[in-house]
């Protein structure tokens, strides 16, 4: 007849740090391989649209003539298509987690290469 | 290659009989699938004994209404398989054990997965 | 003979993970009959792959579901290989286990707190997933994401481990081995525990066989049959035997899943020592065709991935069945004369993923 097993943790508990962190005050700490966010690198660029037609969700829009990409940040899924598809190696997958978006239904960054 | 998988097509006047003979030599039933190809709807009955894996084959024509007699009171776990394909398809299974009757997935299109194809009339 | 009431077990209700409707018909609380109605999630994943191509279908399949993520991708990637006949490199398939039998643990983790709180027992629940948490700081190191993993494709696996990483995680999971069974012997040995557990929907060993059951729910009525004995991804190379219970009440089936916790330590263990160095994934040209049925053993069950292609780069046919489908005939066979109380911890005992079984 075992009763009261968990005693022994449970004072143990009560009286050690909490296991959690104050959020938002203490930021999560993150790994070098987490997939965090992705960031582009416009200075090899040749727009070649590939990374357009990898992605799975249609996130990324190449614009050839104004020489701009632009990615909605909402639809992103991380999942780092882009990154391998690029022929230049201009994207990159980065541990900085998104910014939350506060209401907007989209979240588009700009990227201009500047010649 | 993972492993070998047999695939036999059969009839459907020789499904309940080639079932019985499994379940006689304590075969499990793993699955019953239907799919769509072209206007053909293939059943495919699957069987596992010890890890050794085969299927049977039904194959239906789609734009008919089919009746093909049930398995569930050999297998009773049938049963279910057999309540969805009827919900996602419009095949009739005779003699099922425990009928839903249409309503086990909550659609709002009935036969989602089997609907009538809609051509265009070239103009004369 | 009695009045009988009809309630609805609804698709919300506190103590369910996710969302299933049962009509339960009872006579002075005792249940008589349950009658089963899914279709809240349906999303319709099966019709997905006529619009994303071979490629890319491998990061929704893995979405299906957010506890068997990994397994998912796995065995739709193993279903596409073996159609287009590609060979995967032994390193890739040693990693690949890896991480099955890392989701495992997260996932028999994450069951044992949900039925700590079936039950009312809530700091067993807390102490279960705060173990489960630092499970999740490994994957997230190995692969990038704590849930979503992302590193299977077509042809090989996305990213490497190197061996200093193993060692390093080697040892973080021999420290978390003493707190994982100072919580599995409060689940093996607390009288309060086995109250609520022993003796409750108890399914003998001929009825598991006859309605279909798969994974815990068939071993812990004593059949064995585990679908890793059949030797995917080089399983055929490691040492290890299905784990049977031959009660067949909630309280053996508890017992499968901690005891599978420990094997899968234990296989991972195997896994460091197996890993050669040599390529992670292998080029794959052309598209498929043909069909083949692939089985995987998930934390849940056996499950199945039927692919059927025809030489264009959609697939035509994809359909899956996991093992919390398989596993309902033996649930409704479980609720008949049980008590209404009981109803909460006999639907936790098969472990639902509903979003798997509603694609």
């Amino acid at each position: 007849m075992a009763l009261f097993s968990m005693l022994r943790t449970n004072l143990r508990n009560l009286f050690s740090k909490p296991a959690t962190i104050l959020y938002p005050f203490v930021e999560k700490p993150v790994y070098p391989a987490t997939r965090g966010s992705v960031e582009f690198n416009l200075q090899n660029c040749i727009f070649c649209s590939l990374c357009q037609k990898k992605c799975p969700t249609h996130a990324i829009e190449v614009d050839k003539n104004a020489k701009k990409i632009s990615i909605d940040r909402l639809d992103c899924i991380t999942c780092g298509a882009c990154v391998d598809a690029c022929p230049k190696k201009c994207i990159e997958m980065t541990s900085k987690r998104n910014a939350p978006s506060l209401g907007n239904p989209s979240k588009k960054d700009l990227y201009t290469q500047n010649a | 290659m993972i492993e070998n998988q047999e695939l036999k097509i059969i009839d459907i006047s020789a499904l309940e009989e080639e079932v019985s003979n499994l379940f006689s030599g304590d075969s499990r039933m793993v699955q019953i699938s239907c799919a769509k190809i072209d206007s053909t709807l293939e059943l495919s009955y699957s069987f596992d004994k010890d890890g050794k894996f085969q299927s049977l084959r039904v194959v239906l024509p789609s734009d008919v209404p089919n009746q093909v007699p049930s398995v569930s009171h050999i297998y009773f776990c049938a049963f279910l398989y057999e309540n969805e394909i009827h919900d996602l398809y419009g095949v009739d299974f005779e003699g099922l054990v425990l009928d839903f009757k249409g309503n086990l997935y909550r659609t709002q299109v009935k036969t989602p997965f089997n609907l009538p194809e809609i051509r265009k009339e070239e103009a004369k | 003979m009695s009045k009988r009431t009809v309630i609805p077990f609804g698709p919300q209700h506190p103590v369910l993970p996710e969302p299933i409707h049962l009509d339960l018909v009872l006579e002075d609380e005792k249940v008589v009959e349950a009658i089963p109605s899914i279709g809240f999630i349906h999303r319709g994943l099966e019709k997905l792959v006529e619009k994303k191509d071979f490629n890319e279908y491998v990061y929704v399949a893995e979405r299906i579901c957010g506890i068997c993520s990994f397994i998912h991708g796995m065995t739709y990637c193993m279903a596409v290989e073996e159609i287009m006949k590609v060979d995967v490199p032994a390193r890739a398939q040693h990693l690949r286990i890896f991480w099955s039998e890392l989701s495992r643990i997260h996932s028999h983790l994450l069951w044992l707190g949900l039925m700590a709180d079936a039950f009312g027992f809530e700091s067993l629940f807390m102490q279960s997933w705060r173990i489960r948490e630092k499970f999740l700081d490994i994957i997230e190191e190995t692969s990038g994401g704590r849930v979503i993993f992302g590193s299977c494709k077509v042809g090989g696996v996305r990213k490497n481990v190197e061996s200093s990483a193993m060692n390093a995680i080697l040892e973080k999971i021999s420290r978390y081995e003493k707190d994982i069974m100072e919580v599995s012997s409060v689940f093996m040995n607390d009288s309060t525990v086995k109250k609520r557990l022993c003796g409750v929907g108890v399914i003998r060993q001929k009825d598991a066989f006859e309605l279909g059951a798969v994974g815990p729910t068939l071993r812990g009525s004593g059949i064995s049959s585990d679908t890793r004995k059949i030797g995917y991804s080089s399983y055929g190379e490691y040492n290890f035997e299905p784990v049977i219970e031959k009660d067949g009440d909630s309280y053996s089936r508890c017992m499968v899943r901690v005891r599978e916790l420990r094997q899968s330590i234990d296989l991972i263990r195997q896994t460091a020592g197996k890993l050669k160095d040599g390529p992670i994934e292998v080029p794959v040209k052309g598209f498929p065709n043909g069909e083949f049925f692939a089985r995987t053993e998930q934390p849940r069950g056996e499950v199945i991935y039927y692919a059927k292609a025809n030489g264009s780069k959609f697939l035509q046919r994809m359909r899956v069945r996991t093992p919390t489908f398989a596993n309902i005939p033996a649930l409704v066979r479980m609720l008949q004369n049980s008590s209404l109380a009981d109803v909460p911890v006999l639907i936790l005992t098969i472990d639902p993923c509903i979003s798997c079984t509603e694609r």
